[in-house]
């Protein structure tokens, strides 16, 4: 059982409830398998989801994710929504409560949102990701792939490579992994690395040769364009020639290494095609399991019994 | 009508005094100073038994908001969480609406408080017109007017040459340049802090380098014309490390701190509490320990409040969306009161840099228990716990930083201008 009704962060979670997610996702990745890719445990449950940034991978995930428990989803669109006319977030989000959601996933560019909204609903609260604080569900995801092809994630060398400051995908994985016992080097230029990175147990790389070498999992994050012209970078194609995960690269890293990214990737400027559509990569494996691992976090959220 | 205050420590450091004296008001002023029980009949007698009793607080940073942001605080509303909280003068800061650039937001400030006003306010006016950073307001005019002192606090002048004129102009008046340091383009977007804690939030942080080379900007500039420069809330080691420097060089500058500063660090934002959100942020326990020591040696002369009330809904949302600021008025004593509990500072010194020194560096006649002097007088019982209710503060703004925190040490009177508020 998770200790908490809501899913706020990896940061909250202790290694046993991280082991009951992936488990549990284990079981409905059977079900994903199948012919008819349903499962009844939600039926009569609704799910609502609260976007406020744009997303599809993420929100169709999650829509998938609920369908497959039967539940009901509504997707509660914010440009449509009387978020535009003012409304504040924490009305919106009782509205949706008295709408009688019982389960509420919200993404928002503000870190912080879904751990404030929490405190004054009596629904879960998912965080689908929050600013550059959160996004559990990649990391949940990232962790049961990984988990699916190496015996253990303890002792493995995982190397994340990218715009760690605003990543909160490299937030999340940095807590899930050290949690789980992996070793987590972080390959970024220094302007692109957070404060005090190091005191959250994360080895720090300047140059991606010396990050890579001997890993035994090699994940690359997105670099938003806009960093560029705020000073980060002075170019993408810089960035490439210094951080790109490239084939030849990835002769560094361990033999069975795979790579991995969250999406949606930019080719060329933190990835080389041949990477990402080599034999190492098991990033359409990531999309896939994110569905079982976010039907586990709403099945044991929801609270019905097995 | 006349008031005796019997049976109190009274402590004035202003002429060194710390004995059992009997203090007699008449009307709006002082009318002498009497050992204990020797003190003539008066119309009202005030009891401080157990208590201490001290020249009136002093706050040289105040936002009473209003004109213009009423829904955070009033004129009244500010100065009865003023005289709540043991101050009987307040400095407003000119970033209301209009801002404070011309003589007539000045008169309409001082008319308000000479109608519904619970203690003495000081306007200050902006440096720069609407501040904007660009050209000097009219000194002569706003000080002719009321205005004692200048800043575009809440905005840094960004404009070093802008910032030069404003220190070498003023020296004709001899009136104090307020600075607030803070370079915009290291801080922009920041919401607190920047270290360990905003990475784990996933918060913006605002590096201790923002305000430490303003400030290392302003010492030059004031070496440089010799105007009077007093730096606002000082939140960082590295800003106490110059101030220190420079005061060693014989530089003429004064600078204060604020209770949330030298009480708080960033770790107590875990939980994106948005009543902890400031500019400057809360930072480390290494800029804590600088501050005190700051405090202790004369570094910092003044505590002030940055008394910054905001509405509810305010810091009822999203973090970044938050406004910055706490309401301080009402707490800033028995802060104070923790650092001479800490044996930090005594009694003394806490009353010299809330009281005495910020008159003088104002250059304004309280902070001094004398016959013939202003009746501002404040009684507090140093021993007293309480727990601090966020509800029933008398401030518009209940963003305190404090809520359900046990402190020690509470204003028990107030006397303003001869007039007694419980």
């Amino acid at each position: 059982m998770l200790k908490s009704k809501h899913l706020l962060g990896i940061k909250e979670l202790t290694p046993e409830e991280i082991y009951h997610i992936l488990d549990t996702a284990s079981g409905f990745k059977d079900v994903l398998m199948r012919d008819i890719k349903k499962v009844p445990p939600l039926r009569g449950k609704t799910v609502v989801s609260l976007f406020f940034e744009p997303s599809t991978r993420t929100r169709t995930s999650f829509a998938l994710a609920a369908k497959r428990l039967s539940a009901d989803d509504v997707n509660f669109s914010v440009s449509s929504s009387s978020v535009v006319k003012g409304e504040s977030i924490l009305d919106t989000a009782l509205t949706i409560q008295s709408l009688g959601a019982d389960l509420m996933i919200i993404r928002h560019s503000s870190s912080g949102v879904p751990h404030y909204l929490s405190r004054s609903l009596n629904i879960s609260v998912v965080n689908a990701g929050d600013g550059s604080n959160e996004h559990p569900t990649q990391a949940l995801l990232d962790l049961f792939t990984i988990r699916s092809h190496k015996k253990d994630i303890k002792g493995l060398e995982v190397a994340i490579i990218g715009d760690i400051a605003h990543s909160r995908v490299a937030k999340s994985n940095i807590y899930g992994l050290t949690k789980l016992g992996a070793r987590v080097r972080v390959i970024c230029p220094p302007t692109l690395m957070p404060a005090g990175l190091e005191k959250l147990g994360a080895d720090v790389f300047h140059n991606i040769d010396e990050g890579i070498k001997g890993a035994d999992v090699v994940m690359a994050l997105r670099i938003q364009l806009e960093r560029q012209s705020k000073g980060f970078l002075p170019s993408l194609k810089e960035y490439f020639n210094l951080y790109g995960l490239t084939g030849e690269r990835m002769k560094l890293a361990k033999k069975d290494a795979i790579v991995m990214h969250p999406g949606p990737m930019n080719r060329g400027v933190e990835i080389a095609s041949d990477v990402a559509d080599g034999p190492q990569s098991v990033i359409l494996e990531q999309v896939t399991n994110g569905i079982a691992v976010r039907m586990a976090v709403l099945y044991l959220l929801s609270g019905v019994k097995q | 009508m006349s008031t005796l205050i019997i049976n109190g420590k009274v402590i004035d450091p202003s002429q060194n005094i710390s004995s059992k004296t009997d203090i007699l008001i008449e009307g709006k002023k002082i009318k002498g100073l009497f050992p204990r029980g020797k003190g003539p009949k008066a119309d009202k007698v005030i009891d401080a038994s157990n208590c201490i009793v001290f020249p009136g607080l002093v706050d040289m940073h105040t936002h009473l908001r209003e004109p213009g942001f009423e829904y955070k605080e009033t004129i009244k509303t500010g100065t009865m969480a003023a005289v709540r909280g043991g101050f009987t003068s307040v400095c407003c800061m000119p970033n209301t609406n209009p801002v404070n650039d011309s003589i007539s937001v000045t008169e309409f400030i001082l008319r308000k408080t000479a109608m519904e006003g619970s203690c003495s306010v000081y306007p200050i006016a902006a440096i720069t017109k609407g501040q904007q950073g660009e050209a000097l307001t009219e000194l002569e005019a706003l000080i002719e007017a009321g205005c004692i002192a200048f800043s575009d606090d809440g905005k840094p002048v960004m404009n070093s040459l802008i910032m030069r004129r404003a220190l070498e102009y003023s020296k004709i008046f001899g009136v104090p340049i307020i600075s607030h340091c803070e370079d915009l383009m290291l801080s922009e977007g920041g919401v607190m802090n920047e270290g360990i804690v905003s990475t784990t939030l996933g918060l913006k942080g605002i590096p201790n380098a923002a305000e430490d080379v303003i400030v290392a900007r302003d010492i030059s500039l004031c070496k440089l014309t010799g105007g009077r420069l007093h730096i606002a809330h000082v939140s960082t080691e590295g800003a106490v490390n110059q101030i220190r420097e420079a005061k060693a060089r014989g530089i003429n500058l004064t600078a204060e701190t604020c209770p949330h500063y030298f009480t708080l660090t960033d770790e107590s934002l875990n939980g994106y509490d948005a009543n902890l959100k400031v500019n400057p942020p809360l930072r480390t326990s290494a800029d804590v320990e600088a501050l005190k020591e700051g405090i202790k040696d004369g570094t910092i002369d003044v505590i002030a409040t940055d008394h910054a009330p905001h509405h509810y809904d305010e810091k009822n949302c999203e973090f970044d969306r938050a406004a910055f600021g706490i309401s301080g008025l009402e707490t800033a004593f028995s802060l104070g009161m923790k650092l001479v509990h800490e044996k930090m500072i005594d009694i003394k010194q806490l009353i010299t840099m809330m009281s005495v020194t910020p008159s003088k560096i104002m250059k304004i006649n309280k902070g001094s228990i004398t016959e013939g002097a202003d009746a501002d007088i404040t009684v507090a019982d140093t021993e007293k716990l309480y727990n601090v209710d966020p509800k029933k503060l008398v401030s518009k703004g209940k963003n305190t930083a404090f809520g359900g925190w046990e402190l020690k040490g509470a204003v028990v009177k107030t006397i303003s201008m001869g007039k007694v508020h419980e």
